[in-house]
């Protein structure tokens, strides 16, 4: 088999896992992958430590060195596809290790795949998504269409808020309080019966449910540290829409 | 209130398939996970609203068989399970817990809050449980041999 230098299969390991960990996938699995891959390259002695902000790797080479590389993360998205994308890579390189230079290639190509959805198609689909949680949550047929347009614009709002600022706490906060605004407003033209109903099914698209249901999977499979750090965040989050809610409501 | 199963079953379908879109699911896994999701919030309201079982064991049945579809669809599309996993299980998780819970702390309305506080828990923890239930079995029963195997990491 061919050896290749240790820094550079350590680049490309870094790197699957950053694609990975900034497109929304655990981090048990960012762990299993980049292990995977280092092994693949009959690396020895590897350690891989994932949380949400950052991703270390320590190896041995073949030659007795021990090599670190850390990479800190910031941005996250949810991107399933290149997650699936990247865990294909993974099993390729199992079954064969091609040259680091090939797979940084490969790596490249993921990063650059567009979108499947333009941003309309996908702020449409949310805002049906949103106009359907009212049935769900107990509600009836005529908050559904107050909760599409107030879900669609929330959603549209805290992306360009969420785009401005980079600070996703003012933009939730923002969001949610333009959505309570709508609900109101809709609700006192007539259109829909129960605010409450409308108010959860919109803010569905910002509500942390999804990274509670995370964290607590990330507590029961032992990553203690990135479990907490989920929490805090959806907490955060959690916060952040509730407060944007109360400022309404407090004034009807 | 008489909504068919009918019309819950077209919600939670689209409600998926929002989301699925959202988190940009593969174009070809779409309407399988949406599938999923739908027939697993059926099974959560059927257990915890008809047959008035504790919304612990609803969610977590339901859960469990969702993470069961999604085992399926990854062996049979071959793709990680978090790709259906994900989208399958949006119509469970507790946006409405959550929120209650938040505006009724802001509120000051401490007791209310703490009762929706440990609801929210209560029903993402039984997710967790379902879906980390579901994966342990498949690694338990999957066909490969024990010692053959690489160090894995239970979700």
């Amino acid at each position: 088999m061919h050896k290749y230098p240790v820094p550079d299969i350590l680049d490309v390991c870094i790197e699957a896992g950053q694609v990975m960990l900034e497109n929304g996938a655990e981090t048990y699995r960012v762990e299993d992958t980049v292990y995977r891959i280092a092994k693949s390259y009959n690396l020895i002695y590897i350690n891989v430590f994932v949380v949400p902000t950052a991703l270390i790797l320590t190896v041995q080479g073949e030659d007795g060195l021990d090599h670190t590389e850390l990479l800190r993360m910031t941005d996250r998205q949810t991107n399933l596809e290149k997650v699936s994308m990247v865990n294909d890579l993974s099993r390729l390189l199992a079954q064969r290790a091609l040259p680091p230079a090939k797979v940084k290639q490969k790596l490249a190509n993921i990063r650059n795949t567009p979108r499947n959805f333009s941003e309309w198609q996908s702020n449409f689909a949310i805002a049906l998504a949103c106009g359907g949680f009212p049935l769900l949550f107990g509600g009836g047929y005529y908050d559904m269409l107050p909760a599409f347009i107030a879900g669609g614009l929330g959603h549209i709002l805290y992306q360009k808020v969420n785009n401005l600022t980079n600070v996703s706490f003012f933009a939730e906060m923002v969001a949610s309080f333009f959505i309570g605004l709508i609900a109101v407003l809709l609700t006192g033209l007539g259109l829909g019966e129960d605010v409450n109903m409308i108010i959860i099914g919109s803010v569905m698209s910002l509500v942390p449910g999804m990274a509670i249901t995370n964290s607590l999977r990330d507590l029961m499979a032992g990553h203690l540290l990135s479990g907490v750090a989920v929490l805090a965040k959806a907490l955060l989050t959690a916060g952040a829409i509730g407060i944007g809610i109360a400022i309404v409501l407090t004034f009807i | 209130m008489d909504l068919s199963y009918f019309s819950y079953f077209a919600v939670a379908l689209i409600a998926t398939f929002g989301f699925g879109v959202l988190y940009n699911v593969p174009t070809r896994t779409l309407f399988a996970s949406s599938i999923s999701g739908a027939i697993g919030w059926i099974v959560y309201f059927f257990l915890s609203f008809q047959l008035e079982l504790d919304l612990f064991i609803g969610v977590g049945v339901a859960a469990f068989l969702v993470a069961f579809f999604s085992q399926w669809y990854a062996r049979h599309f071959r793709m990680p399970v978090i790709v259906f996993a994900i989208p399958g299980i949006i119509p469970l998780v507790p946006g409405g817990s959550a929120y209650n819970m938040m505006r009724a702390f802001i509120e000051g309305q401490s007791d209310t809050a703490l009762m929706f506080a440990t609801e929210t828990f209560l029903i993402s923890g039984a997710i967790a449980l379902g879906l980390s239930v579901n994966s342990g079995l498949f690694q338990v029963f999957s066909n490969r041999a024990f010692e053959k195997r690489e160090k894995r990491y239970l979700p």
